[in-house]
């Protein structure tokens, strides 16, 4: 097998200068242990700020592991130990002064199964709000529009906001759940395999929202699906067994890897 | 023969003759229960025959065929094997001494059932069975033959009419102004024992007191005016040995003719028994007039359980489940949960009268009704002590249910609420509860069915024969925790086991075991309807 044709994906991409970019999130040597296994292995990196920044690796190499690091998601795991940091401008996240709450208020997550409250459309929106104690109809109105806009989800839905939100189709679901992740404006938007249950089309229509979203967000992403990364993201980061192998700009990623692992695995040699 | 086998389809037909079996079995318990039951309602005829020497006047209340040689004992001798007698209902049980009688039917002559034979409901003695012969005011005859029984009616309405007046004076005037006097004795009794000697206390006491004592006194003259009234009338009527008796119409309840009834007569007379017997107070012992406090007891107390419980069971549960680390702990908690639900109910009643009943209910007299001592208040089974021993008997199914609604919420929906920065409790409080509610609504459903159902801690506990007054009433505060009640449960035992007059309280058992069954399923049917609602509202466990 060759070498994905990044050309065809990666139209009209120009190659991003990592030294530009503004940082958001620093990773500094981070371990995670679940019990006595090693998850993550020194990990070390920047997310760079209002790109999209793509995690790909074969199964249980500890991408999604490593996202869920960045909101504190692993605390709820009882078995879960990290050492190290992860800097959110400039704070580390893992303080024991850190509020979890506040901090998953700024990092919001977009799981891999769409998981609305059984709840109408509206409310699964004004969720993240009224936890805030916002309570004011013509708030909650005027978010609400916003962020089904903002998750292109408006045009569908309008006409049912008190419908309940289970009745909505996967893909309405996941769009849905993001707009409910937007409502309250995060810095960073985490998305954990955010397509993998839904069909082509539902698939593109994510992709495309990604890549909406892109200007107001600092988006991580992880996904199993190397075409997805090329297409999406600016960055991709390569990690094999716990370990971050290669991290960098997505063209030259995957045209030109400097690591061999790296190359074996988008060219289909292992996964 | 083998493929057959193989085809498991006589496992197919095992497993549907079982569903069959036990579909048989309860209904025909229910059908068994609700046609003694509620025939015994029903207006049968009477009968008038001779019988040997004797004349007879009954209702055939019950009819078997034995062997004779199981008569022969009794000096009689028959020519077939087997003979058939019936129970004769005569009652007139002041004429005669008893009001059921086991007959021979083939020695009965001249059967005859007379459309003016008379049937009287009294308060007291039971039935009464004979001719009407002639009404009288104050002693003098007014009305005779034929004429005498329009007359009867019209002036047993009355009579009816002032004992309602009657009933409603006893009951709310002068038993709200008892109260208001135990309130005064008890204020004095206070005053006593807190060495207060203000005379101008007591004195503000004794105004009070004669100021209800006079209006007392008012009442009690209104009393003997309408009692004086009732006992105007009264009738004579001949009774199957020719006898004639004499009964005042304030001892009558209803007076009727089955034998000249037409079927919508029966009809409408069957629904005003059916309603008096869900309405009405008991009477005779509690063979006879209706078990409405029973019926009040029962529900009352399975709703205050379940307000008891519910919060109890969950808010229990939400911590094994939720919030305590699991571990050998948790999982001897659960294990003693599950065997606390296995314990016999008559444990519950003997820890809730020593514990509710004489430390908790004594020590609250002692602190709060100091001034009734040394009557007991709380320190005496009733209603709370019930309601609560019943909880503590249900809390663990409430427990189990609930746990399991909450171990089937997805992991994705509370992280799903945790990742937009609601803490746990939110988490818990906006998403989890209430898509567990539900499952706490099943344990509810659990809890009641067994609740309703259950007598023997309830004796010891709270449940008495014939309490004097309900747990809710119009005297304040109302809710009166520390009364006695009636249950239906309870009723059934007294009437079938513990009546005097075993014939005539067989049929109310099965109209209250019938009654029991309703209630049950009613109250279960309002926490299906809840709960369905509930699981309407948060269907996400289904399709998620």
């Amino acid at each position: 097998m060759s070498k994905i044709d990044i050309s065809s994906i990666h139209r009209g991409k120009k190659t991003n200068n990592f030294e530009n970019e503004t940082i958001t999130l620093k990773v500094e040597d981070l371990n995670l242990f679940y019990g006595e296994k090693q998850a993550l292995n020194h990990i070390n990196m920047q997310i760079p700020q209002r790109r999209v920044t793509a995690y790909i690796g074969p199964s249980g190499c500890g991408k999604s592991t490593l996202l869920r690091c960045f909101n504190r998601m692993n605390d709820l795991v009882d078995s879960a130990r990290i050492e190290g940091k992860i800097l959110l401008d400039n704070n580390n996240i893992y303080d024991d002064d850190i509020n979890v709450a506040d901090l998953r208020r700024r990092v919001g997550m977009v799981f891999q199964k769409p998981n609305p409250f059984p709840k109408s459309i509206y409310e699964n929106v004004a969720y993240g709000l009224r936890l805030q104690g916002i309570n004011s109809r013509r708030i909650l109105d005027e978010v609400v529009e916003k962020s089904l806009k903002g998750a292109a989800l408006w045009n569908e839905v309008k006409d049912r906001l008190n419908d309940n939100a289970l009745g909505l189709s996967g893909g309405q679901q996941q769009r849905l759940v993001i707009a409910r992740a937007i409502a309250i404006e995060p810095e960073v938007l985490l998305l954990d395999e955010p397509a993998s249950a839904l069909d082509p089309i539902s698939t593109l229509k994510i992709e495309e929202l990604i890549n909406d979203l892109k200007s107001d967000y600092t988006i991580i992403i992880v996904t199993h699906n190397m075409q997805q990364a090329a297409r999406v993201s600016d960055y991709t980061a390569f990690m094999y067994l716990g370990e971050l192998i290669e991290f960098g700009d997505t063209s030259t990623l995957f045209t030109n890897p400097s690591k061999k692992q790296t190359e074996d695995y988008i060219t289909g040699r292992y996964g | 023969m083998k493929n057959w086998w193989k085809s498991g389809d006589p496992w197919i037909w095992l497993t549907a003759a079982s569903v069959t079996l036990s579909i048989l079995a309860v209904v025909g318990l229910l059908f068994l229960i609700a046609v003694n039951g509620l025939g015994h309602f029903w207006p049968k005829p009477v009968l008038e025959a001779d019988y040997e020497s004797s004349h007879l006047i009954g209702e055939i209340y019950d009819q078997e065929t034995v062997a004779a040689s199981q008569l022969a004992a009794s000096g009689l001798t028959f020519d077939s094997d087997r003979v058939t007698r019936y129970l004769l209902k005569t009652g007139n049980r002041d004429l005669f001494g008893s009001d059921f009688h086991w007959l021979i039917a083939d020695q009965f002559k001249n059967k005859q059932y007379p459309k003016d034979l008379m049937v009287i409901e009294r308060r007291e003695w039971g039935n009464f069975y004979g001719y009407l012969v002639a009404v009288k005011e104050n002693g003098k005859v007014i009305s005779e033959g034929k004429a005498a029984w329009n007359e009867l009616q019209k002036r047993l309405k009355r009579t009816l009419k002032i004992y309602g007046w009657i009933r409603e004076i006893e009951k709310s005037k002068i038993g709200s102004i008892n109260a208001s006097l135990e309130d005064l004795r008890l204020d004095k009794r206070r005053l006593e024992l807190d060495h207060d000697n203000d005379p101008k206390k007591l004195a503000a006491i004794e105004t009070q007191k004669a100021a209800l004592l006079a209006r007392s006194e008012k009442f009690n003259k209104k009393l003997r005016q309408l009692y004086f009234a009732m006992n105007r009338d009264s009738l004579t009527a001949k009774v199957m040995d020719g006898r004639v008796a004499d009964i005042p119409l304030a001892k009558i309840v209803h007076a009727y003719r089955p034998n000249a009834m037409s079927l919508m007569d029966k009809i409408q007379f069957y629904g005003m028994k059916i309603w008096e017997f869900l309405s009405d107070d008991p009477r005779e012992a509690n063979t006879e007039g209706g078990i409405f406090p029973a019926i009040f007891g029962t529900v009352i107390m399975v709703i205050l359980m379940s307000i008891i419980v519910t919060p109890i069971g969950v808010i229990a549960a939400i911590y094994l489940h939720e919030y305590a680390k699991q571990g050998w702990l948790t999982r001897t908690i659960r294990i003693a949960v599950n065997n606390l639900a296995g314990v016999p109910s008559i444990v519950y009643g003997v820890f809730g009268l020593g514990f509710f009943v004489y430390f908790v209910g004594s020590n609250i007299d002692e602190w709060f009704f100091s001034t009734a001592l040394p009557a007991p208040t709380f320190g005496t089974p009733g209603i709370l002590w019930a309601s609560l021993t019943l909880a503590l008997l249900t809390v663990p199914v409430v427990i189990v249910s609930t746990e399991e609604g909450l171990s089937r919420i997805p992991r994705s929906i509370r992280e799903g609420s945790l990742a937009l920065g609601a803490t746990k409790a939110e988490t818990l409080w906006r998403t989890v509860l209430p898509m567990a509610s539900p499952a706490m609504m099943t344990g509810l459903i659990l809890a009641i069915s067994r609740a309703a159902g259950e007598v023997a801690p309830l004796m010891l506990v709270g449940v008495v024969k014939l309490a004097p007054s309900l747990a809710i009433d119009a005297q304040a505060p109302f809710l009166h925790l520390d009364r006695q009640f009636m249950h239906l449960g309870f009723h059934i035992y007294d009437v079938g086991f513990q009546s005097p007059n075993v014939e005539a309280g067989r049929p109310l058992v099965y109209a209250t075991a019938f009654l029991l069954v309703a209630v049950i399923i009613i109250l279960n049917l309002a926490a299906i309807w809840i709960r369905n609602n509930l699981r309407e509202k948060y269907k996400a466990l289904e399709t998620a």
